[in-house]
């Protein structure tokens, strides 16, 4: 039964294969739109990683919905990670945690996990944050500075002080788990 | 007595002498090895007896800007300037890995025109060393965010004027004394808030500048003190504080004592208090207010 199953997806497979081959712009949206869904599907195998003992590393805090428009929403999240990882690998401190980290994807999960915390309609698809923080040897001065680093960034993107401690007190028990040290 | 229009004068001056050094701290930075790992301003200020803390009172923080990991220090010079008197106060102090501090201070407390008027003689000075110690029980004030405890130190200050005759005929009945203390710290982060309220044993008269201890009352006697800090950024916060302070001695009424303040710590090395303190009655004297002025520097 299994195997036949098996034969029957692989010569499906090698069809699409086939036409793929060949792909016009509408079977290039459809490819697109795999890659899109094999990267969902990914991050939920990455939340499956997750380590069950390690708090949830984005709860929702759907009241905090005004500090997510203080942020400009999900895409003021976006530019303030850019800034933020700028800010990091510029620094004397933070740099050699992110040199060789892939940035583009750290970025993307922080401001889905702000954004979820902010109560936006994201989905965070990193991992926990025990998981994530083994091994790296962070201390508290780590922490800290990490802390200061994205307090720079949020001034630089004028979002209100206020605004600013609603989302550090969410983020700074975190510690628990990132700190190692 | 001292006109009142200089008092802000002098202030300006010391600040003026005192901002250059701040402002060259300032522009090195805070991003350097050498830097205590603390956020800015979560060390406090240091009070006018020298520990961490608001301008009058104890905070549970440890001073300086030393993590866990680290060692931070710093030293201040606290001018307070009121109608009749003058009081300067100056030390260092060393947090040692967020867990234990120590601190030394002098003050030295002008008596001005009053010290004539009472037949001591025109500027007429008291001066008390302070020997503080703090340990940090447990808490974080600053992270445990999604927790109600506070961070919690307890802490002595053994304090000696130099002035026992005086002292003794005042009706202080002694001249050196050690106040504990108890300080419970919480930073409310999502209000950007910060609480502090400290309780105290103490036989000290105003501060231990008129001694300990007095015909009226020799016992140790609880007093609370409490401040409250709102943080309007990195680099600013503005607040108030209220300190009680005992009744020993029959000569003269002793009242308790409060500020409004704001500071300033443009970098980790660097923080400025100014602050509008009223001591209440002090001996012949009464209703002292005037301005508080306080710099700090450190890592």
């Amino acid at each position: 039964m299994n195997k036949t199953k098996l034969l029957v997806l692989c010569c499906l497979l090698a069809l699409a294969g086939a036409a793929f081959a060949q792909a016009t712009p509408e079977e290039q949206a459809m490819l697109e739109e795999e890659a899109r869904l094999a990267a969902e599907e990914a991050a939920l195998d990455a939340a499956a990683e997750r380590d069950p003992s390690a708090p949830d590393p984005a709860p929702a805090h759907p009241e905090l919905r005004p500090v997510l428009e203080a942020f400009g929403g999900r895409e003021g999240l976006d530019r303030l990670m850019d800034t933020f990882m700028a800010g990091l690998l510029a620094d004397e401190r933070m740099g050699p945690f992110f040199a060789n980290a892939d940035q583009e994807r750290v970025k993307r999960q922080l401001a889905e996990q702000f954004c979820v915390i902010l109560g936006g309609d994201c989905t965070y698809t990193g991992r926990d944050m025990k998981s994530s923080h083994a091994g790296l040897g962070i201390d508290r001065a780590d922490f800290n500075r990490l802390v200061e680093v994205l307090q720079v960034a949020m001034d630089a993107h004028d979002v209100p002080f206020s605004a600013q401690n609603k989302l550090l007190a969410k983020l700074a028990p975190m510690h628990r788990e990132v700190v190692t040290e | 007595m001292t006109p009142r229009a200089t008092l802000p004068a002098r202030c300006l001056l010391a600040l003026a002498l005192s901002a250059p050094a701040g402002l060259a701290l300032a522009q090195s930075g805070d991003t350097s090895d050498g830097v205590g790992g603390k956020l800015l301003l979560t060390g406090g200020v240091t009070q006018v007896e020298g520990a961490a803390g608001g301008g009058l009172t104890p905070w549970a923080v440890i001073g300086g800007y030393g993590t866990r990991d680290q060692i931070g220090a710093n030293a201040f010079y606290t001018r307070v300037d009121v109608d009749d008197y003058a009081l300067d106060s100056y030390g260092v102090l060393v947090g040692f890995h967020d867990r234990v501090e120590l601190s030394f201070s002098r003050q030295k407390f002008d008596t001005q025109a009053v010290g004539g008027a009472l037949g001591l003689g025109n500027g007429f000075t008291f001066t008390q060393d302070t020997v503080g110690v703090k340990v940090r029980l447990f808490g974080d004030a600053v992270l445990e965010q999604d927790t109600w405890l506070p961070q919690v130190s307890v802490g002595a200050q053994y304090k000696r004027n130099d002035q026992a005759g005086v002292l003794a005929f005042v009706g202080a009945r002694d001249d050196s004394g050690i106040d504990y203390y108890a300080s419970a710290t919480k930073l409310l982060l999502d209000k950007s808030l910060l609480l502090n309220g400290t309780l105290r044993l103490t036989k000290a008269n105003q501060f231990g500048i008129l001694g300990f201890g007095g015909d009226l009352n020799d016992d140790y006697e609880a007093q609370f003190e409490g401040s409250v800090a709102y943080l309007l950024s990195r680099n600013f916060a503005i607040g108030g504080e209220y300190r009680m302070k005992p009744d020993n001695l029959g000569i003269a009424e002793e009242n308790d004592a409060w500020d409004v303040f704001v500071a300033w710590a443009p970098s980790k090395h660097v923080s400025l208090t100014l602050a509008y303190v009223d001591l209440g009655n002090i001996v012949i004297a009464d209703n002292q207010r005037g301005l508080y002025a306080s710099l700090q520097v450190g890592f």
